[in-house]
């Protein structure tokens, strides 16, 4: 067997070999030992890639407009991930975005399909770590496309630079956003489909909605587009790279990318404590304590204050 | 993290499904079978990369290098066989890839052999059950790691 150990596939990987950038990207996936290395090295290395985030309802277009975007960007090396919930039941998925994209995207594009394996109402935790291994070797931009209803999107835009929210012509689409939070994460709004009627009503909701909201100087330019005709694709990108352009000149770059690294050590706490929890409650301590609320000797509440008390001793006087 | 009983999951790893590529190369239409095979292979807990319609070697060879799929799963039905198998099993090869292609559709009894002579891992036929879908593609995926020297070169 072949060594693939994760230095020489990195240094593969930067001179533009794509079967080593896959392997890593396996490896980060799979959350072991291996990958711990891998997202370590990725983490050292990374930080360089603009990460653009394009996320919206099911079916609106947002991989037809990733490829696209990937070809208008003139980049020499962009990379997309393109992320799809795994069945809760089974663990199976279908990733089918890939098939919109191939189609008209020059072969300097990297497409890697993830699914979310389990990670209740978000990414894939480990979207934050392939977006470093795909940055650390070279690729830029990176584009990362969600779909999903409901809290998908909103983590999209902590893991992304620049957020696109996709709508498409219709009334429905415009509250739905709204509705589902939408309108706080989106930094550019692309109306697609905008071949259908009422396009430039739904661009009219969307500035009605944008009035309502508050503004930190930025606010959300309005994109029409017609992605599967290429139409609008140039006018998209110019305002991805205003946005871009603007966290820059007002420092909010450096603190977004601070805040996304807190929110990802929050969020890497509480799925281990998740974890331990389950294994404290299959434990013997744990049967024993269950056992004594199925007596009602103690109520669930003081239960689960025994069982977490040595996970979280007080911190001394002294921290 | 929990997976779901009964999930399949790539041998040489914890806990990782396997990934699957399915294609139709060239101007074969019939995708019915394929979506088909793409529903049956995730509800058995496998990832699918689904490239659909009109794929050729090198482009399947292209996404298998970038999604570091498992397995290749071909449809046939326009009687291309006989070439096209034997030329993705090659192309796979050539690229150094080392992953088992599995092929369905239309393919004459007689043919059978020939393919799998040519390397195709296993042939499926009109009527294949779910779980001879399932296990054909995670068998062959199974007999891959587990021969030496089979590994990434
Ligand atoms: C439906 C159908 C069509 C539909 C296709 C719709 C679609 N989007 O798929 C339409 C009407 C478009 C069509 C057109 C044609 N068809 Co037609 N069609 C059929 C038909 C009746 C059924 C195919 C089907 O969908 N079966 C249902 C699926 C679920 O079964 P399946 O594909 O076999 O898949 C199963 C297994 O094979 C296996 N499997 C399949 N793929 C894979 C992949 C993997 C990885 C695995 C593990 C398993 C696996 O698992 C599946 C589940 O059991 C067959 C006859 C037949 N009985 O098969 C002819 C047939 C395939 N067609 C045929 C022909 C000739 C044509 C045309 C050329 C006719 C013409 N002259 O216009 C055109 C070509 C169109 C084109 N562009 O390719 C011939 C092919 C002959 C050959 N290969 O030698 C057949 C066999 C009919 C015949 N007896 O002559 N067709
Ligand atoms: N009429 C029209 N159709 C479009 C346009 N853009 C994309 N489509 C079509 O819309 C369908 C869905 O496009 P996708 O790019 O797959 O949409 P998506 O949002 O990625 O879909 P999911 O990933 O499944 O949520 C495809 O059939 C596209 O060809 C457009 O501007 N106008
Ligand atoms: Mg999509």
């Amino acid at each position: 067997m072949s060594p693939e150990l994760p230095d020489e596939l990195f240094d593969a990987a930067a001179a533009g070999n794509r079967r080593a950038l896959g392997r890593l990207l396996t490896m980060v996936e799979r959350r072991d030992d291996l990958g711990a290395v891998v997202a370590t090295r990725a983490h050292r290395d990374g930080g360089q890639a603009r990460v653009i985030g394009i996320t919206g309802a099911p079916g609106t277009g947002k991989s037809t407009i990733t490829g696209r975007l990937a070809d208008v960007s003139g980049a020499a090396r962009p990379a997309i991930l393109a992320i799809d919930p795994s069945s809760p039941l089974t663990g199976g998925a279908i990733l089918g975005d890939r098939i919109r994209m191939d189609g008209h995207i020059s072969s300097s594009a990297f497409i890697r399909s993830m699914a979310t394996r389990g990670h209740a109402g978000g990414l894939a935790v480990a979207v934050p770590d392939a977006i470093r291994v795909l940055d650390a070797a070279g690729c830029d931009p990176v584009i990362v496309e969600t779909v999903g209803v409901g809290q998908v999107e909103v983590s999209v835009a902590a893991a992304a630079d620049t957020t696109v929210v996709v709508v498409t012509p219709g009334w429905g689409d415009a509250v739905q956003a709204n509705k589902a939070g939408l309108l706080e994460v989106a930094d550019v709004f692309a109306v697609n489909k905008a071949d259908r009627p009422d396009a430039r009503g739904a661009r009219r909701d969307l500035e009605l909605m944008l009035d309502l909201g508050h503004q930190d100087g930025w606010r959300a330019p309005i994109v029409l587009t017609t992605a599967n005709q290429g139409k609008g694709i140039e006018d998209l990108w110019a305002e991805i790279e205003r946005h871009a352009a603007h966290l820059r000149e007002s420092g909010q770059l450096s603190r977004r990318r601070c805040q996304r690294q807190r929110d990802e050590v929050a969020d890497r706490i509480e799925l281990g404590l998740r974890d331990r929890a389950g294994q404290i409650i299959e434990s013997e301590v744990g049967a024993a304590v269950l056992d004594r609320v199925e007596h009602r000797e103690i109520s669930p509440a003081a239960a689960a204050e025994m069982l977490l008390a040595p996970l979280t001793p007080d911190p001394g006087p002294e921290s | 993290m929990d997976r779901p009983a009964g999930a399949f999951l790539a041998p040489d790893n914890r806990g990782s499904p396997i990934r699957v590529l399915l294609a139709k190369l060239g101007l074969d239409g019939h995708d019915r079978g394929l979506k088909v095979v793409a529903r049956t292979l995730r509800d058995a807990g496998l990832e699918v990369i689904y490239l659909g319609l009109r794929q050729t070697a090198d482009s399947i060879v292209a996404a298998c290098e970038q999604e570091d799929a498992d397995v290749v799963g071909l449809s046939m039905h326009n009687a291309g066989h006989l070439t096209l198998a034997p030329r993705m099993v090659q192309a796979v090869e050539k690229a150094g890839l080392g992953v088992p292609v599995v092929i369905g559709g239309i393919v004459p009894a007689a043919d059978v052999p020939v393919l799998l002579n040519a390397g195709v891992a296993a042939v499926l036929g009109p009527g294949a059950s779910a779980e001879e879908v399932v296990s054909a593609v995670t068998a062959a995926v199974g007999r891959r790691r587990t021969a030496p020297g089979t590994a990434a070169p």
